[in-house]
């Protein structure tokens, strides 16, 4: 009998039984449909609202902004919430603990593509970047693989990719992370070759440092799934009032704002439009999620492909907030080191698609 | 006992705190919770994502917010 209670008790424990598998996420096999459904219904439901409730005449600058409006912040939003729970299920798996392993004592060019690399899915937060930048050189990871760490993490950033997947289609998508890569990659392995190591702050390298062993996410398919549950919880709070900013931009440049006026200051006629988007971008400091819809409208109303591509890449791969975190380990020489040739490289990639698309 | 929790003073962090508080105040524990803020305590620790739990000097999770039910498993 003491045998049969013990059971008992542990079964009732166990998040996946009865009660608690519709709580640690059972609910999901119900919510997937009325996604599926919500999404197909969207458009009509959106010209119904502007046309019809609201009885504006399609066709009108405010009609078509109002229209765009209730189309596309449901649409990005329902889109950021599915991808976000499935990257961030994914991501469970990985850890930046995991991927500083696999770089540890990579020399050479392989180490910073590898690092270029696995920055696009490793989970990553700018609120710890000071440690793990000295996480990763403390255990022998090389500095410019670190770096091309980096600069791939925020700029290629995984729910980014299927948004563009979504909202662009995969040639976008496949370009967008390819180019980041690319950039990233260069960074770190010029940073490199300059020998910079020297231009640490003396702190880093003299702190006592053992790389600890604890899990980076709970152990078992329910622990995970609740996880992935919270961090899609905190991240859609966190950006959808950007996300739906961004959108109300695009919908007033959608309704007021002339094809003509835009293509003539970011089409690929002004040389200028590239570094001026760059310059504009990198103290900005935006989700990738908030600036997608603007991007789009800027390609819709004629901006350059690589102009728009530039600009995405500078918003999320550099920030102000994050340069001044890594100040604390980094000696200005090396600083600015990182940061101009991170710019350079995001201006090239702009330039190059201008000349080729 | 000596609750640590890494961080410097994100959400996620301050989040911890109040579970970590909640779960040692549940299992009716003797203990301390200090907050490690500064970069070098934190990786003087062997921690490199936050926020970070240590428990009497021994890391008990990184880079995630256990829930309250995990965290007195981790306290116990």
């Amino acid at each position: 009998m003491s045998g049969d209670a013990k059971t008992c008790a542990c079964s009732a424990e166990s998040p996946i039984s009865g009660a608690g598998f519709w709580k640690s996420g059972g609910w999901l096999l119900g919510a997937l449909p009325a996604w599926i459904l919500l999404y197909v219904a969207l458009k009509p439901l959106a010209d119904w609202l502007a046309f019809r409730a609201l009885g504006l005449r399609a066709g009108s600058r405010l009609g078509e902004a109002v229209a765009f409006l209730a189309y596309d912040g449901p649409k990005v939003l329902l889109l950021l919430g599915l991808v976000v729970l499935g990257v961030s299920f994914v991501q469970t798996y990985l850890s930046p603990e995991k991927t500083r392993d696999l770089l540890a004592r990579r020399t050479g060019v392989w180490g910073n593509l590898l690092a270029a690399l696995l920055g696009i899915a490793t989970p990553f937060c700018s609120c710890s970047a000071v440690p793990l930048f000295i996480g990763f050189v403390r255990v022998g990871v090389p500095l410019g693989a670190t770096f091309s760490f980096l600069v791939s993490a925020p700029m290629v950033n995984e729910v980014a990719l299927f948004l563009l997947l979504g909202l662009f289609g995969w040639r976008i998508a496949l370009l967008y992370t390819a180019t980041g890569v690319a950039v990233a990659f260069l960074s770190g392995w010029i940073l490199s070759k300059l020998r910079m190591e020297r231009h640490l702050e003396p702190w880093v390298l003299d702190m006592p440092f053992t790389a600890s062993v604890a899990p980076y996410a709970p152990m078992g398919f329910a622990g995970r799934l609740e996880l992935s549950i919270q961090a899609t919880k905190d991240i859609v709070r966190k950006v959808w009032l950007y996300v739906l900013a961004g959108i109300a931009v695009g919908a007033f440049l959608h309704g007021y704002v002339p094809a003509e006026l835009l293509a003539r200051f970011m089409g690929k006629s002004s040389w200028w439009s590239v570094p001026l988007a760059v310059v504009i971008g990198v103290p900005l400091y935006a989700s990738a999620a908030g600036i997608i819809p603007i991007v789009q409208v800027l390609l819709a109303k004629g901006a350059a492909l690589g102009t728009a591509l530039a600009f995405m890449m500078a918003v999320a791969g550099l920030s102000l907030p994050e340069t001044i975190i890594l100040r604390k380990v980094l000696r200005p020489v090396l600083l600015g080191a990182f940061l101009g040739i991170v710019t350079l490289g995001i201006v090239l990639v702009g330039y190059l698609f201008n000349v080729l698309m | 006992m000596i609750i640590e929790v890494l961080g410097t003073g994100c959400t996620k962090c301050k989040l911890l705190a109040e579970r970590a508080e909640e779960a040692a105040r549940g299992l009716g524990l003797d203990y301390a919770l200090v907050k490690v803020t500064e970069y070098p305590d934190i990786v003087a620790r062997g921690v490199m994502t936050t926020p970070g739990l240590v428990v009497d000097g021994v890391v008990k999770a990184q880079g995630h917010v256990p829930t309250v039910a995990a965290l007195k498993e981790l306290l116990r």
